[in-house]
C-alpha cells in the first residue's frame, strides 16, 4: 500500500499543504496527544521489534523464563528430598517429568524455584551496572576534559582489574546469600566496559546543536545530561543492560557451580555442582539429566538475552521508525514494512 | 611540516562512534619532534596507567586483609589463639606467637599501626616479591604461583589467538559474501555459540571428548611418565593435555566480535574512501587489508582488551573443570582451603598478567593506530 492509495481514500483533502495546516489548526486535546505520545513511542517500538524474528524469538524466551520465576513457584510445589525414587531418568512419569536427582528431588520443579533467586541476581546487577555505567560514562564524555581523564583512567583500572578472581575473594570473605547482594557483588566488573561505551557514544551526541542550544540557555551539566542526553541513550541502555544481565548469569551460575557461593538457595548452578560430583560427567546414563537440564536452561536464557538485545539493535534505525510513523498518520496501522 | 590529512585511509566517523579510545580532530605539529613528544606521552600514559592498576589491587588486597570487618587476619588470629590448626599441630599459643605466625603468612602485622603496615606490606610484594605463606602448602606463596604461571599464559594466550584470528576471517567472510546464504548460516551458528558460556562448553567437552570417546585426557598438564623437556613425546603429551582448556578460551574469544566486525566491514566498504579508492585502481587486495580491514579491526580492540581482562580471570573456572593446575586452579584449592595468603596472592598475580598482556595490546594499538597517540578535544 503506498501513501498514494491513502490519498486516494480521502477526497475531501485537496493538496498535501492544505491536510497540513489544518492539522494543526486546533490545539490537540490532552487525550489525543496522549494516544499519538502513546502510538509513537510504544506502539511503533513494539511493532519494529515485533517484525524482527531474532526479538521476537527472544522476547518470547525471556517472557517465558520470568512468567517461570514469577508464576512457577506458586503452581509447582517446592520440592523435598526423598519426594521420589532416585535417580530416575526424563520422560518417565508425570509427576517428575524431566526426572529425579540423587536426594529423589524432581529436576523439573528445583529449576522452577531456582528461577526467582536468577531474576532477582540478574535484575540487580544489570541495575547496579547500568546505573554506575551511566553516571560516569555520560558524565566523562559530555564533561570532557580534566574530568574525562580522571573517570576513564578509574574505568580503565576497574577494567583491567581481573573480575572474577576480585568476585572470588570477595565471595569468599563474605559469603553473600541474598541474590540481591551477589547480584551486586558480580555488578563490580561490569560497568566499565558500559560506561565506554556510552562515553564514546555522547562525545557524538554532545556536539548536536540541540545540547548546544540548552548549554547556550545556561542549564548545569545534571540538567543537560538528564534532559538531552541519556534519553537518546535510551535504547543503547536497555541493549546493553541485556548483555549485563547475561554476564551476571553466567558468572553466577558459573561460581555457584564450582561451589564458590554459599549454597543457599536452589540455583542452576547449585543443581550442576550437584549432579557434577554425583559422576553426571564420568556416568551421564545414571545422572546425566541432573546435569544437562539446568544447563539447557541456562542456554535458553542466555540465548534469550543475545536475541533480544540483537533484536532491540533496530530501534536504532531510524528510517524504520520513519515509516511507522507515517503510516501511523494515516490511520493505517497494517501496513506490513519490510524488514530488508 | 607533517599533517594529519596526509593519511586518509581512516574512517573517522566510525572510530570515534566505536571503540571509545578517544576523538579525532585534525591536530597539525609544528615539528617532528612536537609530533615524538606527544607519541611519547601516550606511552607513558600507558605504563603509568599499568602501574596505578597494580598498585590499586595491591591496596585492595591490604584493604580487605587489614580494614574490613570480619577480615581474614582476625579470622586466622581467632582461629590460632584457640590453638586451631593451620598446617601446623594446635596447642596454645600467645598473643606474640600468633602475630608473629599472621606475619609470616600474611606478610602484615597486625598490630602496627595501619599506615606502617601498608607501608610494608607494598614494600615487601614489590621489592622482595614477598607475598606471604601458604597455610595449605606451607610453601611461599609467589613461589608456588611463579611455577602454575606459565601453564595458564600458555593455554590463555592460545586460546586468544585462535578465537581472535578465527573471529577476523568469518567476520570479513561474512562482511565480504554478505546477504549469502553463507552469511546467514554464519549468523545462526555464531549467535549459538555465544550464547553457551564457555564453562557450559568446557562440560561438555570433558564429558564427550574425554569420559566417553576418550580422546583426550581428564586432566594434567602431561602424562607423568614422561621425562620433562624438549623431547617429542613430552611436547605431544602437553599439547594434547592442553587442548581442551585452548578450545574452552577459543569458545570465551570467538563469541560476538565476529557479528561486530562483521558489521563495521559492511558499513566501511559503504564509504566513499573506498569507493574512491577504487576509482583510483588500488588492487582489492590492498583495499581490503588496508583500508577495509584495518578500519574493521580497530573498533574491536578495546573488546579484545576486555576478552584479555575476562580470560585470564575465568581460568578460575576452566582450570578447575579440567584439573589443569595453573593459578586459577590455585585460586580454587586456596579457596576450598580458607589459604587467604594464596588467594590474595593469585588475585594479585592474575592482575599483573592481565596488565601485561593489555599494556602489549595498548602497545600495539599505538602501531596500528596513529591516531591513538594524537589528542585535542575541547572542555566544558
Amino acid at each position: 500500500m503506498s501513501e498514494f492509495n491513502s490519498e486516494e481514500n480521502r477526497p475531501a483533502e485537496a493538496s498535501v499543504f492544505e491536510r497540513v495546516s489544518e492539522a494543526h489548526s486546533e490545539p490537540l486535546s490532552r487525550q489525543e496527544r496522549l494516544e499519538r505520545w502513546y502510538y509513537d513511542t510504544v506502539v511503533v517500538t513494539a511493532k519494529i521489534i515485533w517484525e524482527d524474528i531474532r526479538a521476537r524469538i527472544g522476547i518470547s524466551i525471556l517472557l517465558f523464563i520470568i512468567l517461570m520465576g514469577v508464576v512457577g513457584p506458586f503452581i509447582v510445589e517446592r520440592p523435598q528430598i526423598g519426594d521420589y525414587p532416585k535417580f530416575i531418568g526424563p520422560f518417565q512419569s508425570t509427576k517428575f517429568i524431566l526426572g529425579t536427582d540423587g536426594l529423589g528431588m524432581p529436576i523439573g520443579a528445583q529449576i522452577v524455584h531456582a528461577t526467582p533467586a536468577m531474576l532477582k541476581m540478574a535484575f540487580a546487577g544489570a541495575v547496579v551496572a547500568m546505573s554506575i555505567g551511566i553516571v560516569i560514562g555520560t558524565t566523562a564524555g559530555y564533561k570532557g576534559g580534566r574530568v574525562d581523564d580522571v573517570l576513564m583512567t578509574l574505568t580503565d583500572i576497574v577494567l583491567t582489574m581481573p573480575g572474577l578472581p576480585l568476585i572470588v575473594v570477595l565471595a569468599a570473605i563474605y559469603q553473600p546469600e541474598n541474590p540481591y547482594v551477589v547480584g551486586f557483588i558480580l555488578a563490580i566488573d561490569n560497568w566499565p566496559g558500559l560506561a565506554r561505551r556510552l562515553r564514546s557514544q555522547v562525545l557524538t551526541i554532545r556536539e548536536e546543536s540541540y545540547v548546544e542550544a540548552s548549554r547556550a540557555m545556561g542549564f548545569g551539566s545534571p540538567e543537560i545530561l538528564r534532559r538531552d542526553i541519556i534519553p537518546q541513550l535510551m535504547p543503547y541502555i536497555t541493549i546493553n543492560s541485556a548483555g549485563a544481565a547475561r554476564s551476571i548469569i553466567y558468572e553466577s551460575v558459573g561460581l555457584y557451580f564450582l561451589g564458590i557461593l554459599p549454597f543457599t538457595t536452589l540455583n542452576w548452578g547449585v543443581m550442576m555442582n550437584m549432579a557434577y560430583s554425583n559422576g553426571a560427567v564420568s556416568n551421564p546414563m545414571l545422572s546425566g539429566h541432573w546435569l544437562w537440564f539446568p544447563m539447557l536452561v541456562l542456554l535458553l536464557l542466555s540465548l534469550g538475552l543475545i536475541l533480544f538485545s540483537q533484536g532491540m539493535d533496530r530501534i536504532f534505525n531510524p528510517r524504520l521508525r520513519a515509516r511507522h510513523q507515517r503510516s501511523g498518520d494515516d490511520g493505517d496501522s497494517t501496513n506490513p514494512a519490510v524488514v530488508e | 611540516m607533517i599533517e594529519t590529512e596526509a593519511r586518509p585511509q581512516f574512517a573517522l566517523s566510525t572510530y570515534d562512534s566505536n571503540s571509545g579510545m578517544g576523538c579525532y580532530t585534525a591536530t597539525r605539529y609544528k615539528t617532528e619532534f612536537g609530533k615524538w613528544l606527544v607519541g611519547m606521552n601516550y606511552y607513558v600514559k600507558r605504563f603509568g596507567q599499568a602501574a596505578l592498576t597494580l598498585f590499586a589491587v595491591i591496596t585492595i588486597t591490604f584493604v580487605l586483609y587489614r580494614m574490613m570487618p570480619g577480615n581474614p587476619i582476625q579470622q586466622m588470629q581467632a582461629q590460632l589463639m584457640s590453638g586451631g590448626n593451620l598446617g601446623f599441630g594446635g596447642s596454645e599459643r600467645s598473643p606474640e606467637q600468633v602475630d608473629r605466625l599472621v606475619r609470616i603468612y600474611t606478610g602484615i602485622e597486625p598490630n602496627q599501626p595501619i599506615h606502617i603496615a601498608y607501608f610494608e606490606y607494598l614494600r615487601d610484594i614489590i621489592l622482595y616479591q614477598d607475598f606471604g605463606e601458604s597455610i595449605w602448602h606451607d610453601q611461599p606463596v609467589f613461589y608456588l604461583l611463579f611455577r602454575a604461571m606459565p601453564w595458564s599464559v600458555f593455554v590463555s594466550v592460545y586460546g586468544l589467538i585462535t578465537g581472535i584470528s578465527m573471529t577476523i576471517i568469518f567476520g570479513s567472510l561474512m562482511a565480504y559474501y554478505e546477504g549469502s546464504r553463507f552469511d546467514k548460516v554464519m549468523t545462526g551458528i555464531i549467535i549459538v555459540i555465544q550464547s553457551v558460556p564457555y564453562y557450559v562448553g568446557a562440560i561438555l567437552m570433558l564429558s564427550f571428548l574425554a569420559f566417553q570417546f576418550g580422546w583426550f585426557p581428564t586432566g594434567g598438564h602431561y602424562d607423568s611418565s614422561l621425562t620433562p623437556g624438549l623431547n617429542i613425546p613430552f611436547m605431544t603429551s602437553v599439547a594434547h593435555h592442553a587442548t581442551l582448556p585452548i578450545l574452552t578460551g577459543f569458545i570465551l574469544g570467538f563469541g560476538g566480535s565476529a557479528l561486530g566486525l562483521r558489521g563495521n566491514a559492511i558499513r566501511i566498504i559503504g564509504e566513499d574512501f573506498v569507493r574512491v579508492a577504487r576509482l583510483r585502481g588500488i588492487s582489492s587486495n590492498r583495499i581490503a587489508t588496508y583500508y577495509v580491514g584495518r578500519n574493521a579491526i580497530l573498533p574491536l580492540y578495546t573488546g579484545i582488551m576486555m576478552s584479555i581482562a575476562s580470560l585470564f580471570g575465568s581460568s578460575i573456572i576452566m582450570e578447575t573443570i579440567f584439573t589443569y593446575p595453573g593459578v586459577g586452579w590455585y585460586t580454587y584449592d586456596a579457596l576450598m582451603n580458607r589459604d587467604y595468603p594464596l588467594l590474595m596472592g593469585a588475585f594479585i598475580f592474575f592482575t599483573v598478567i592481565t596488565v601485561i598482556g593489555i599494556l602489549l595490546a595498548d602497545l600495539t594499538y599505538g602501531l596500528v593506530d596513529p591516531r591513538a597517540s594524537e589528542k585535542g578535544k575541547e572542555s566544558y
